[in-house]
């Protein structure tokens, strides 16, 4: 525990991720995936909500430089805490993920080795990103599994990935992924794969953990009331671009935006059938 | 329409078992539809599985129509009640076309080859008759849902299962399903049993819902108590707290 209480609050104010014209075009598709995409991470919370196939996870992973050889990623900058990222060799992206940038994912049983124990997997994010060795490692492993509230964090560390819950899982991939205190997370739909009873736990120790690290968060995600609820600026991606950036859900002026508000059910505004989107006047809004 | 008395579901014997459901006990009249919340492993997706035949351990009394049905079903049997799987990628058969999936169940049961009456339950969920000839690959999730409620409604059940029908779905789809579904239930007087655990599409759908925990129902909701959100269990507070942020 000694470790997080020497973190001391950043003042620095400078954006930590500028995106500016990002484009993504696999192959010689004709149509980019993610179009024209600018936007800026301070130290706060952004979200990004679209259906799927909108480009909110592939922008996500571009600026992790994690997409395949043959997707064509341009940007006319896209600049981490002030260096390009797309400059970078693939060893130096090496050394930046998971240590400044972390990536959680959907489905924790996919994102854990399913053969090591989750002892020897946070240790290892320790070894790796803090330069700290065997019984230390494992101790900064014990201490980080007790941060995200996991009872008996000794047993958890003996444990492989199947023997624990969804939600316990996804805990431990944020321990894993925010041990080494990233400067910037991105968070790809990190509770889909959970139920709605632990969907609120794993999002608030995601967000504390987060602002007590002052980092920037990048919340990846179709469920827009729940973006609306944890972050400050939402991002609303249709067809690869940004259509709208909103701070409040009740400013959406987008038709889009507003066919999604008006598609969720409410409980407290029953309606007897739902809104479905209007694809053909989006379409004319978006591409006048 | 659907009365169920001390449901019991026991996996596995002696000291290995693990009591799944624990004696629940519900009725649905004709054209109600009926909600079970609770999380993964609460066994709500196991009353559904029996009531639709599919379990074979479960001990108690289920009655379709004011007959009871035993663990073997016969073909009539089958026709009252038809499920909706929560996943579309799974539940439909990769190398037959969506025609011969079709037309599967009136074959199954004994009622010709099932080809005359494709076109129109595929235009009956909206999509165009043509889709017969495609794979499921060649669909969408939401597309290939449809085509899943089209199949479970071609033997024209008065009884619709539905277990998580849109939880894989993105909300914009998720808005086009329950429309078709709520369009359906009007259009035949189905009675339906609505199996998630997101509360507010439970809520946008039924007339009454169960709150299920451990195996056994833990609270009863009305839709009037859903908008007041009024709740009479501690967990039924929680889960109910937990899905609006």
């Amino acid at each position: 525990m000694i470790y997080w209480t020497r973190a001391m609050p950043d003042l620095d104010q400078t954006p930590v991720l500028s995106v500016r014209d990002l484009n993504v075009r696999f192959g010689r598709n004709s149509i980019p995936a993610v179009c024209n995409v600018s936007f800026d991470v301070g130290r706060e919370r952004i979200g990004i909500v679209g259906e799927s196939g909108s480009g909110k996870s592939t922008t996500g992973r571009a600026i992790m430089r994690l997409l395949p050889q043959r997707a064509g990623v341009t940007a006319e900058r896209m600049d981490f805490l002030g260096s390009p990222l797309l400059e970078k060799t693939e060893r130096q992206m090496g050394g930046l993920r998971g240590k400044d940038i972390a990536l959680i994912m959907q489905d924790p049983r996919y994102s854990l080795n399913p053969v090591l124990t989750i002892g020897k997997q946070v240790a290892e994010a320790a070894k790796l990103h803090l330069g700290v060795g065997g019984k230390d490692a494992v101790a900064r492993a014990r201490d980080m599994l007790a941060r995200v509230r996991i009872n008996d964090p000794d047993r958890v560390l003996s444990l492989y990935p199947h023997q624990i819950s969804g939600g316990m899982g996804q805990r431990v991939m944020i321990a894993m992924m925010l041990l080494a205190r990233p400067k910037l997370v991105i968070a790809d739909e990190p509770t889909s794969a959970l139920d709605v009873s632990v969907r609120k736990d794993v999002l608030m120790l995601l967000d504390e953990l987060v602002r007590e690290n002052n980092s920037g968060l990048i919340l990846i995600s179709h469920d827009i009331r729940m973006v609306a609820a944890f972050c400050e600026r939402i991002l609303v991606m249709y067809n690869g671009r940004v259509v709208e950036t909103l701070s409040r859900l009740e400013d959406a002026a987008h038709p889009y935006t507003r066919g999604l508000i008006a598609a969720m059910p409410d409980p407290k505004h029953p309606v007897r059938r739902l809104k479905v989107l209007d694809r053909k006047s989006i379409e004319v809004e978006t591409n006048p | 329409m659907i009365k169920v008395e001390n449901l019991d579901v026991v996996y596995g014997s002696k000291d290995k078992s693990n009591h799944v459901v624990r004696g629940v006990s519900f009725a649905v009249s004709r054209g109600e539809t009926l909600g079970i919340v609770g999380e993964s492993g609460c066994g709500k997706s196991t009353v559904l599985r029996s009531l639709a035949g599919l379990e074979g351990a479960w001990t108690g009394s289920i009655s379709f129509d004011g007959k009871p049905v035993g663990k073997v079903r016969t073909r009539d049997e089958l026709k009252l009640a038809q499920m909706v799987f929560q996943d579309p990628y799974g539940s439909l058969h990769p190398r037959h076309r969506i025609g011969t999936a079709l037309a599967e169940p009136i074959r199954s049961m004994g009622a010709g080859d099932g080809w005359t009456r494709v076109a129109e339950a595929l235009q009956q969920v909206g999509l165009p008759a043509h889709f017969a000839s495609r794979f499921p690959h060649e669909l969408s999730g939401g597309q290939r849902q449809r085509v899943a409620i089209a199949r479970a409604l071609i033997l024209s059940p008065p009884i619709l299962l539905l277990d998580e029908p849109t939880s894989a779905l993105d909300v914009s789809i998720q808005a086009e399903v329950l429309n078709l579904l709520a369009d359906q239930r009007e259009e035949r007087n189905l009675t339906f049993i609505l199996v998630s655990h997101d509360l507010s599409v439970i809520s946008h759908m039924c007339d009454r819902v169960l709150v299920m925990q451990n195996g056994v129902f833990v609270d009863e909701l009305t839709r009037q108590d859903l908008q007041a959100g009024v709740t009479h269990a501690s967990y039924s507070r929680e889960l109910f707290e937990a899905s609006f942020l």
